[in-house]
């Protein structure tokens, strides 16, 4: 991955949460088109790593690179616009909005509208699903139909990279594998993904690369393939021995 | 399933009605009594209020508390712009009014826009540094500045006449200016919550995390919000001022109290829809009219009883909270009443006449 085009760059970051050291200089890189994961248990810091990167998060040290440019730290609507969007862990739809309201919010920063009906379009093919529920609230839905609609109001705004932060959490097996199918539609469309699960079988076997996180550091990294018969890995996130 | 009127036909029916009103509103300003047309227009001017208050509540969920802080200073601004020079000079008499608000005299709707604007600037300088404050701090702050414009209007004899007050202000708030400004806030109000700028400020409130990380400035939109409601919240106080004839520095005219009203209002009517605003103020304007005769000397069979004063409030109060134990959300709850409401709620009533 040395010789292609980088989208995302992310160099020594450092984060704290008052006194807690969450991210203890986390590097990685995002080339174009590609999926990469970061695996890694609960407060490994993977979370954090995407927050900081979108600016909900603030970052003590250490520099984000989005195509070539300095976002760190700077504010979440301007991480937005420039291409970044995220499908925040726990769904975060907005609950008293309808899903055509909702789907409509990823694309706020928009304004070509030929274009956003064409990714409407697009969005109802991924999940003919949100089609028949326009009109309904986001908080009447399923929670898989919730997971659609994050992923697919992440879309609307027709990102370069999309961050998705735990999308097969809560979900039924049938619907986790159908998320990961999705994931990989997507990026088959040109958008580059940075993955974070929990999930790490499923995230692994649908990424490219892949980065093992523990504790705020990053301890492997590697093509997923290699990951998933690494010995280690194996032990501690996939459950064979 | 849900059926849909043709725009052209919802525009006939909304324009229908606002001809129809006009009507309604003309018969009874020349059919009711004074005491009537005066709750009619205490109404409208409860509902200007209302609805800009539901608008930062309600519909962008800042839980604000500061709304009669603005409405104090609409009633204020437009107060000494309609007062003729001479009644300003005879009013102020510990202290001359300042120059030059001891010489201007305006017409009512510049005033009323001047009241609007002047609000709305210090809901910029209020906004700005409280903002940034979220849930019950934000309450506390607001409340906290609502207070502070008070004591300032006790305090600065030589532009507010102090404790005095203003007196004899001319009863410009008719039927035709109350309810002009109640619909074009209505207006104004509608059309912004159903813009993507309303939709924004709705996603704020439903989760601010999640609109932030879809591109939205929140600071900004949240301000911008409470600036608009704050114009609006100076008009209703300048419609207040000429309704009442007479404004004074005490809680319960501009102070806590009618935020607290305001609040029972949208509360009542249900948080976040602007139908449920208009309710909420004519439900309230009439009841505290209606429910006065608690407080007079009452005859049930042979017993008397006298009248306690302030015994409308405690059933004002009961009231409340039964409606709000039987209608958690309030009357509306966010629903706002529209036409493909009514229409479909008409389609369900017809073939349950035919099985009768």
């Amino acid at each position: 991955m040395s010789r292609e085009e980088l989208m995302l760059e992310v160099e020594d970051l450092h984060v704290y949460y008052g006194a807690i050291h969450a991210l203890k200089g986390i590097s990685l890189k995002v080339p174009k088109g590609a999926i990469i994961t970061l695996i890694g248990a609960n407060g490994a810091g993977k979370t954090t790593t995407l927050t900081t990167i979108a600016g909900l998060v603030k970052a003590r040290s250490g520099r984000i690179k989005f195509m070539g440019e300095d976002i760190t730290n700077k504010p979440p609507h301007t991480v937005t616009q420039m291409g970044i969007a995220m499908v925040p862990e726990g769904r975060r739809i907005f609950p008293n909005l309808t899903v055509y309201e909702n789907l409509m919010m990823g694309a706020y920063t928009r304004k070509d509208r030929e274009g956003i009906q064409e990714d409407l379009e697009w969005v109802f093919q991924l999940f003919p699903r949100l089609k028949e529920r326009l009109t309904q609230l986001g908080g009447t839905l399923s929670g898989g139909e919730q997971q659609m609609l994050a992923i697919s109001r992440a879309l609307m705004s027709r990102p370069k990279l999309l961050m998705m932060d735990e999308p097969s959490l809560g979900l039924a097996p049938l619907l986790v594998m159908e998320v990961f199918d999705v994931i990989k539609k997507i990026n088959g469309e040109g958008t580059t993904i940075l993955l974070v699960e929990q999930n790490a079988m499923g995230a692994l076997k649908t990424a490219h690369y892949g980065y093992v996180l523990e504790t705020g550091k990053i301890v492997l990294e590697g093509p997923t393939d290699e990951l998933l018969q690494n010995e280690e890995v194996k032990k501690a996130y996939l459950g064979v021995a | 399933m849900e059926r849909r009127l043709k725009t052209s036909t919802k525009v006939y029916l909304t324009l229908g009605l606002i001809a129809l009103s006009i009507l309604l509103l003309y018969v009874a300003s020349k059919t009711l009594d004074t005491y009537a047309i005066r709750i009619l227009r205490l109404i409208a001017v409860f509902g200007v209020m209302a609805v800009s208050y539901t608008f930062i509540n309600g519909i962008t969920g800042l839980f604000s508390l500061g709304h009669a802080g603005f409405v104090a200073i609409g009633a204020y601004t437009s107060a000494l712009l309609t007062m003729s020079p001479m009644q300003k000079e005879m009013s102020y008499i510990l202290e001359p009014l300042i120059w030059p608000l001891n010489v201007i005299q305006t017409d009512f709707f510049t005033a009323t826009l001047a009241a609007g604007v002047m609000a709305a600037l210090f809901a910029f300088l209020i906004g700005y540094p409280s903002l940034r404050l979220t849930g019950d701090y934000l309450a506390i702050a607001t409340l906290g500045f609502s207070e502070i414009i008070r004591i300032m209007a006790l305090n600065m004899q030589s532009v507010t006449n102090g404790a005095l007050g203003l007196k004899g202000l001319p009863e410009y708030s008719n039927i035709w200016w109350t309810w002009g400004w109640l619909f074009i806030t209505v207006v104004v109000i509608t059309s912004l919550t159903y813009s993507s700028f309303g939709r924004a400020l709705k996603a704020i409130r439903d989760d601010a995390i999640a609109a932030e990380a879809m591109g939205i400035n929140v600071f900004k939109h949240q301000l911008m919000a409470f600036v608009i409601s704050g114009f609006f919240a100076g008009v209703g106080g300048s419609l207040y001022a000429h309704l009442l004839t007479t404004i004074d520095p005490r809680p319960t005219t501009i102070g806590v109290m009618l935020t607290f009203y305001l609040l029972i209002m949208i509360v009542l009517g249900g948080l976040g829809s602007i139908t449920g605003a208009i309710i909420g103020a004519a439900l309230f304007a009439i009841l505290s009219e209606w429910l006065r005769f608690v407080e007079g000397t009452m005859h049930i069979g042979k017993w008397t009883i006298h009248g306690i004063p302030g015994m409308r409030m405690v059933i004002f109060s009961l009231l409340f909270i039964i409606t709000m134990l039987v209608w958690r959300r309030g009357i509306m709850g966010m629903e706002e009443l529209t036409w493909d409401k009514l229409y479909n709620w008409i389609l369900r009533l017809r073939p349950r006449r035919k099985e009768g």
